[in-house]
């Protein structure tokens, strides 16, 4: 049996004709299994969708209670018979409720790893390995170029920075699913225990994670706060508002963005970034390239990303890698992952 | 070394001037000697020593990596020292267990031999992480381009001591990286650094702008006036060394020695003295404008045809001292008698003195400033910026003191422009679209853009006009919009400039010198601005400057 006679890629997504469904979908269809609560692989619309809980919440938080016809939770580890297939899902370590895909028929194994990362995170389950034969992998940092190095060396700077400019206010730029709240769980971790203050957009995602029981301190929205007193501050905002009408509030602020791409100087350049911090919720390159490699898997598919570089490697080692060419996942840190709000030309 | 490269990235990024002040000088007030003095001396670009050439890194790395990877790399990121640095394969079991200063570094390559270079890399390279590595290359490359001046890193290292940036600068040219008796000082366990330099700079005297109605509370019987050139401020010096043997240095108005630039102008400076001056290209006797100079400037060699074909003049302001005698505390008027008896007995073309322009009420001196073709200047005249007005009795002190010395320049050209595109702008005004470019209107009845201007309007009217920006966009082009520009509909800006050129990188041909916003014009409808031929004609009256 060939790979392709259990998954089929398409340009919108992953499909499984003997399971009767398709993996993180960008387009509406029956049955939909998701990864994760990023808008790019949860989409709304879909007629089933099978995900885990918090994952589930997360869909309903940004869509609504109607997001999908019907919705089913699915525990880490669980195994499930959708028609000719096995299907299990386990820890991505991305965001809350990350999983990877394992779909599973006469001793074949696929893993649909949607997006993750190996490196630990106080937020979310830690990455599991799961051994199988075709690994498909995302590639937003597959260049050697990505070293994404750790996440507390990045949370030291931006302290080291409040530290030495206290009249001014520090932005953080932050993903609002995942990368808002890791980052507030570092300054936590690193001691810091100031009110954290919060962008409008990140308020139901953020009040989500506490409640699933991440201790993120006191976060407050920012809104109503008197410019003076926010002298000395952290607030966590989507990337687009730094450069928002909204960032008039803040007293001369120190625009920080924490994203992978930060890695490389002329991304942060573009972006006017004063403070690039390193955090990333993709695996870097060596992270790819260790992870696939610990998989044992003799083939790679490469849904998104900087496909070129990982085929060549895989190629390189005596793997069969193919890019998928999915349209439509992108990568969070170039979007808000917010609901569009009011046009930039209305005085907020 | 990796706190350096933090420092290198942070003030690389930072686009306020204070800011960068106050992050170099937290470097230096956390880092320890001698580490800090190298830093130092390599910001200030006081570092000398056999750089490594992008052919020796990239064999490097050539030898470590899949070729492909490191072109998809390198095409991604586009910088060669920073994709070596990112992509330096590094095997963590064999990491060295000290990774390299900026003190091993500079000490080691101002010994090294060529040949030693590439094994010397690997080992730096192997025992750095990503921003270590980077900094590194871009010091072994001596391509640090960091967007800091040696000014602004001496003002940081003075702020170390609460000391004015010119207290550093005076004693600078006396000092050698690491610098350990600069920091002494600074940090209050040494005698303050002589300046054992035998042609050391003095801190310039600045002037304060004037306007016209100001010269109501001035006395003109207390003023001397002089013509302000247009060409660039520097300062002279020539003295005796230890062996009686002459040393001359020119420096720009901030202290920093520019005699590399000249090396035309330094036999001229033979006597023992120092003039404050100007810098000028003479050419058949004329003052060329400042177009001309700037061509000169904006070459990087200094060749023998560059420096025939724009000779090189010092037109003389002030005497600072001579013979080795201080006379910065002498008053201005008895200063320029003994100038004007230094410069006659130098008796050298290349330097002559600023004359006088003689008037006895102020009414005289308007009009000279008005036509200074007429007042004095003749034929150098479109070369006058304006006149400076210096007290008889003004002792030369350093800074810029309200009231011994005033600046009075010409008025600006003015023209009436549209607004076509705004762009974002940095830092403080990253939420403000504040670089406009502006047009006016040419023989088709088209706008054409004359000029981009990010200065000249207050924070009120800053707001006026991004909100104006935000509600008048027609297109969206990454940070810049493109804004409602027709007859009709549009915003009219009074846009003032200090000159014009030819030029052929701008489609209307023509590029103005320092253009600012002077006044936000509501009332004006646009089909009512300037048009191209007003450039034009003003072009041609500047184009009479003798060629
Ligand atoms: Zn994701």
């Amino acid at each position: 049996m060939r790979p392709e006679d259990i998954l089929v890629p398409t340009p919108s997504g992953v499909c499984c004709k003997p399971g009767g469904f398709h993996i993180d979908p960008t387009h509406p269809v029956d049955k939909a299994l998701i990864t994760h609560g990023h808008a790019d692989h949860a989409r709304p619309g879909h007629g089933s969708v099978l995900a885990t809980a918090e994952t589930l919440e997360i869909m309903r938080l940004r869509y609504g209670e109607d997001f999908a016809g019907s919705s089913q939770v699915i525990k880490y580890g669980e195994v499930l018979k959708l028609g000719d297939t096995t299907v299990s899902y386990h820890p991505a370590g991305h965001v809350l409720g990350s999983a990877q895909i394992k779909v599973e028929r006469k001793g074949l194994r696929i893993v649909a790893s949607g997006d993750y990362k190996d490196v630990p995170d106080p937020t979310c389950l830690p990455f599991e390995l799961v051994p199988c034969d075709v690994f498909i992998t995302e590639a937003t940092f597959g260049l050697p170029v990505f070293r994404h190095h750790d996440a507390d060396g990045e949370v030291a700077k931006l302290l080291a920075s409040v530290e030495l400019f206290p009249e001014r206010a520090h932005l953080v730029g932050a993903y609002s699913l995942g990368k808002a709240q890791r980052v507030m769980a570092l300054l936590r971790a690193a001691g810091y225990d100031k009110t954290i203050y919060l962008h409008g957009a990140m308020e139901k995602i953020t009040a989500y994670y506490q409640f699933s029981g991440i201790d993120l301190g006191n976060v407050e929205l920012v809104k109503g706060h008197k410019k003076s007193d926010l002298a000395g501050t952290i607030t966590i905002c989507p990337p687009s508002a730094m450069t928002d009408v909204w960032s008039r509030r803040f007293p001369d602020p120190v625009a920080a963005f924490a994203s992978g791409w930060m890695r490389v100087r002329a991304r942060a350049r573009q972006r006017g970034i004063s403070l690039p911090l390193v955090i990333s919720d993709h695996a870097d390159w060596d992270g790819l390239v260790k992870t696939i490699s610990a998989t044992g898997c003799s083939e790679v598919w490469v849904t998104h990303g900087q496909e070129d570089a990982l085929v060549h490697w895989a190629q390189s080692r005596g793997m069969k890698a193919r890019p998928l060419d999915i349209v439509g996942y992108g990568d969070e840190d170039d979007s808000d992952g917010v609901a569009p709000g009011p046009a930039e030309g209305a005085e907020a | 070394m990796n706190r350096f490269a933090e420092l290198l990235d942070r003030i690389a990024y930072e686009p306020g001037r204070n800011n960068k002040i106050r992050l170099v000088a937290d470097y230096l007030r956390k880092t320890e000697d001698p580490d800090r003095g190298y830093a130092l001396a390599a910001l200030t670009g006081a570092l000398t020593f056999r750089n490594a050439k992008a052919g020796m890194i990239r064999a490097l790395i050539a030898e470590r990596v899949d070729p492909h990877l490191f072109e998809l790399s390198y095409d991604y990121v586009g910088d060669l020292s920073e994709t070596v640095a990112l992509m330096w394969p590094v095997d963590e079991s064999k990491r060295a267990n000290r990774t390299p200063t900026v003190t091993d570094v500079v000490e080691t390559l101002s010994t090294l031999g060529k040949a030693e270079l590439p094994a010397q890399m690997t080992r730096w390279l192997d025992a750095l992480d990503e921003n270590g590595r980077w900094a590194l290359l871009k010091l072994v490359t001596g391509s640090m381009r960091i967007g800091v001046s040696a000014r602004l890193a001496k003002t940081a290292a003075a702020s170390l001591g609460d000391k004015a940036p010119d207290e550093v600068e005076i004693i600078w040219p006396g000092l050698e990286p690491p610098y350990l008796e600069l920091f002494a000082w600074l940090e209050g366990r040494g005698d303050k650094p002589l300046n054992l330099d035998p042609a050391p700079f003095r801190p310039a005297m600045l002037a304060h702008a004037l306007e016209e109605p100001d010269l109501a509370s001035l006395n003109a019987a207390e003023f001397t006036a002089e013509w302000k050139w247009d060409g660039i401020r520097v300062q002279a010096v020539c003295g005796n060394d230890e062996d009686g043997k002459p040393v001359t240095r020119l420096y720009s108005r901030t202290g920093e020695d520019i005699s590399k630039s000249f090396p035309d102008l330094l036999p001229s400076l033979r006597l023992p003295a120092a003039i404050d001056g100007e810098l000028l290209i003479l050419r058949e006797g004329r003052v060329q404008s400042f177009n001309v100079l700037q061509q000169r400037l904006n070459r990087k060699s200094v060749t023998p045809k560059l420096t025939s074909e724009f000779p090189i003049h010092m037109r003389a302001y002030d005497l600072l001292s001579l013979d080795g005698t201080d006379m910065r505390d002498v008053p201005f008027e008895e200063r320029r008698a003994r100038l004007d008896a230094f410069i006659k007995k130098l008796n050298d073309p290349r330097i002559d003195i600023s004359s006088l322009v003689l008037f006895e009420t102020w009414d005289q001196l308007i009009a000279a400033r008005a036509d200074p073709a007429q007042g004095g200047a003749g034929l150098d005249a479109e070369a006058v910026e304006g006149v400076m007005l210096k007290r008889r009795d003004s002792v030369y002190s350093p800074g810029r003191p309200k009231g011994p010395w005033w600046k009075w320049k010409r008025d600006p050209m003015i023209i009436d422009a549209v607004l076509m595109y705004a762009q974002r702008g940095h830092g403080k005004r990253s939420s403000f679209y504040s670089d406009y470019t502006f047009g006016v209107w040419n023989a088709e009845d088209a706008l054409v853009p004359v000029g981009k201007a990010y200065f000249g309007f207050t924070d009120e009217e800053l707001k006026e006009i991004d909100k104006f920006v935000r509600r008048n966009t027609v297109n969206k082009y990454g940070p810049v919009r493109e804004v409602t520009h027709n007859a009709e509909v549009g915003l009219v800006l009074e846009v003032a400039f200090e000159g014009l050129q030819r030029s052929s990188r701008h489609k209307s041909g023509v590029a103005m010198r320092f253009p600012r916003i002077s006044r936000l014009r509501w009332d004006k409808p646009p089909r009512d601005a300037d048009r191209l031929e007003t450039l034009e004609k003003m072009l041609a009256r500047s184009d009479k400057v003798p060629a």
